[in-house]
């Protein structure tokens, strides 16, 4: 179970400027969580000190935001794209 | 830009240089720009202000990027204009308009454009691009235009035709996205990542861009002889510029050029159709649930406000109110505001006038009080939403009994 994720700019520094990184997992959580073992750090930028994605931090599933899914628990199916985008943009 | 210390994570604080950065690398907050406030005060005064251009410009050196050289269409110094007739429907005292459909593309978009393609121009920059609801598309691909510089301009495929051609008209790609206003702000925050050489306004170099719309506070100050407004509405998308107006009136009682305190209680407005900033206001939350937005206020149809937040800190703080107004009380707002004023706005400023007519109903924004209601953008933008309501009295053949026959000119002609 296989997933595409999408790294911005920001955090490529954690991927070897990778722009796209594959993990397994099943939901958002894992994902991401796949991600931190993979790539050490990720996990304390995306999340805060309470465990929570920051509030600055936006995830979408197959270009959903997963804030109209099931949050972090959105199912992750596999071959889709995760994308992981800075909030701040736009207006 | 002398003045500019460098940037700064408006979370945690963390500095960054003057490059083109928007997001803090550690914690994805907005990055701020730094002024030396001290030296800024040492250096201006009113009067080198007043003796500066009728632009935007005319504040450089409260601004991110050099005056001269600047990629200028002529933005700012709009018309602040007393609203008697209007204030005198809403139960008013004391109103005034900022009709900022005056402005060369017709709508406040081109002070934070002028002022990010300037910063853009000083990075090195050869393209601009934009995600936008319209008119910073119009603007966008204007000063692209002016500067010389390639454009890529990426907007929701249902926008008003009036905004798509008026972008179209000044070359460069414009590339209509099957999607909201978010879809597009998502892609285009992915292709900054893909096309770092790019310029766009309102991602990587959004930091520069939200600091033009502090032009308007200065503005308004200024014309109201360095004073500070009681009260202002202001309409809300992305909140940036509602926050940056606030930002504005600070700044000056900081850097002296203020008589007074910024004391400026600030109210927002959005449509009922995408109000979730109003949504929250109401529900007393500190942050933002998106929406997916269904409304005539295109120009407002952000579901996912990036300052939202912020926006909300700003209201409360100051003692504020955000209203929502429904689509058929935006298109009352548009027709108020045309027939007492003689200013025709786009929906936002329907917007704005509906939502400044419910907060004057119901106490917030109070009769004794100095009240300046933004308008935003001009009415030509967006024919459509009043193109049903309003038209010819009578058309009829060229002759006097024809005339005489259709129009009842009791009491019009003496």
């Amino acid at each position: 179970m296989t997933a595409t994720v999408r790294i911005p700019t920001q955090l490529r520094s954690l991927t070897g400027g990778a722009g796209e990184v594959a993990v397994a997992g099943e939901t958002v959580a894992e994902v991401l969580k796949q991600l931190d073992a993979a790539h050490p750090g990720m996990g304390e930028r995306l999340f805060d000190e309470t465990g929570r994605l920051r509030r600055f931090v936006n995830v979408f599933v197959a270009d959903e935001d997963i804030r109209f899914l099931d949050g972090i628990d959105t199912p992750v199916a596999p071959g889709q794209t995760v994308s992981i985008i800075p909030a701040v943009a736009g207006g | 830009m002398p003045f500019v210390d460098g940037l700064r994570c408006r979370e945690c604080g963390r500095a960054y240089p003057a490059e083109a950065l928007h997001v803090c690398e550690f914690c994805f907050g907005p990055l701020e720009v730094a002024y030396d406030y001290e030296a800024i005060a040492a250096a201006v005064t009113r009067e080198s202000i007043a003796a500066g251009p009728p632009t935007i410009w005319r504040y450089a050196a409260l601004l991110p990027a050099e005056a001269e050289g600047a990629v200028d269409l002529g933005a700012g110094w709009t018309p602040l204009v007393r609203a008697d007739r209007l204030a005198a429907e809403l139960g008013l005292g004391e109103l005034w308009l900022k009709n900022d459909t005056m402005n060369p593309t017709g709508s406040f978009k081109d002070r934070v454009t002028s002022v990010a393609l300037t910063k853009a121009r000083e990075l090195g920059f050869k393209v601009a691009a934009c995600a936008s609801t319209g008119n910073l598309a119009n603007s966008v691909a204007a000063h692209a235009a002016r500067a010389g510089m390639r454009s890529y301009v990426f907007i929701p495929s249902d926008l008003e035709q009036q905004k798509i051609i008026t972008t179209a008209v000044y070359g460069g790609n414009l590339i209509a996205i099957d999607g909201t206003y978010d879809d597009v702000n998502r892609l285009c925050a992915e292709l900054t990542s893909e096309h770092p050489s790019w310029a766009f306004v309102n991602v990587n170099v959004r930091t520069y861009y939200a600091e033009g719309s502090k032009t308007l506070a200065f503005e308004v100050a200024e014309q109201l002889g360095w004073r500070a407004p009681d009260h202002v509405v202001v309409p809300i998308a992305s909140g940036s510029q509602l926050t940056k107006i606030h930002k504005g009136f600070k700044e000056l009682e900081l850097t002296g050029l203020l008589h007074g305190e910024a004391h400026t209680r600030v109210s927002g407005a959005q449509a009922a159709g995408c109000g979730p900033v109003a949504t929250a206001f109401a529900e007393g939350h500190d942050f933002v649930r998106p929406v997916r937005p269904n409304t005539i206020a295109k120009s407002l149809a952000i579901g996912n406000p990036a300052d939202g937040p912020y926006a909300l800190d700003v209201v409360r703080s100051t003692g504020g109110a955000i209203g929502a107004v429904t689509d058929a009380e935006i298109v009352d707002g548009i027709r108020l505001l045309a027939q007492t004023e003689g200013i025709f706005a786009e929906t936002a400023g329907g917007v704005t006038i509906a939502t400044l007519g419910k907060l004057a109903a119901s106490g917030v924004v109070r009769r004794d009080e100095r009240v300046v209601a933004f308008i935003t953008g001009n009415g030509l933008k967006t024919l459509d939403a009043v193109a049903g309501v309003v038209g010819p009295t009578a058309t009829i053949k060229p002759t006097l009994e024809a005339f005489a026959a259709a129009v009842d000119t009791e009491g019009h002609l003496s």
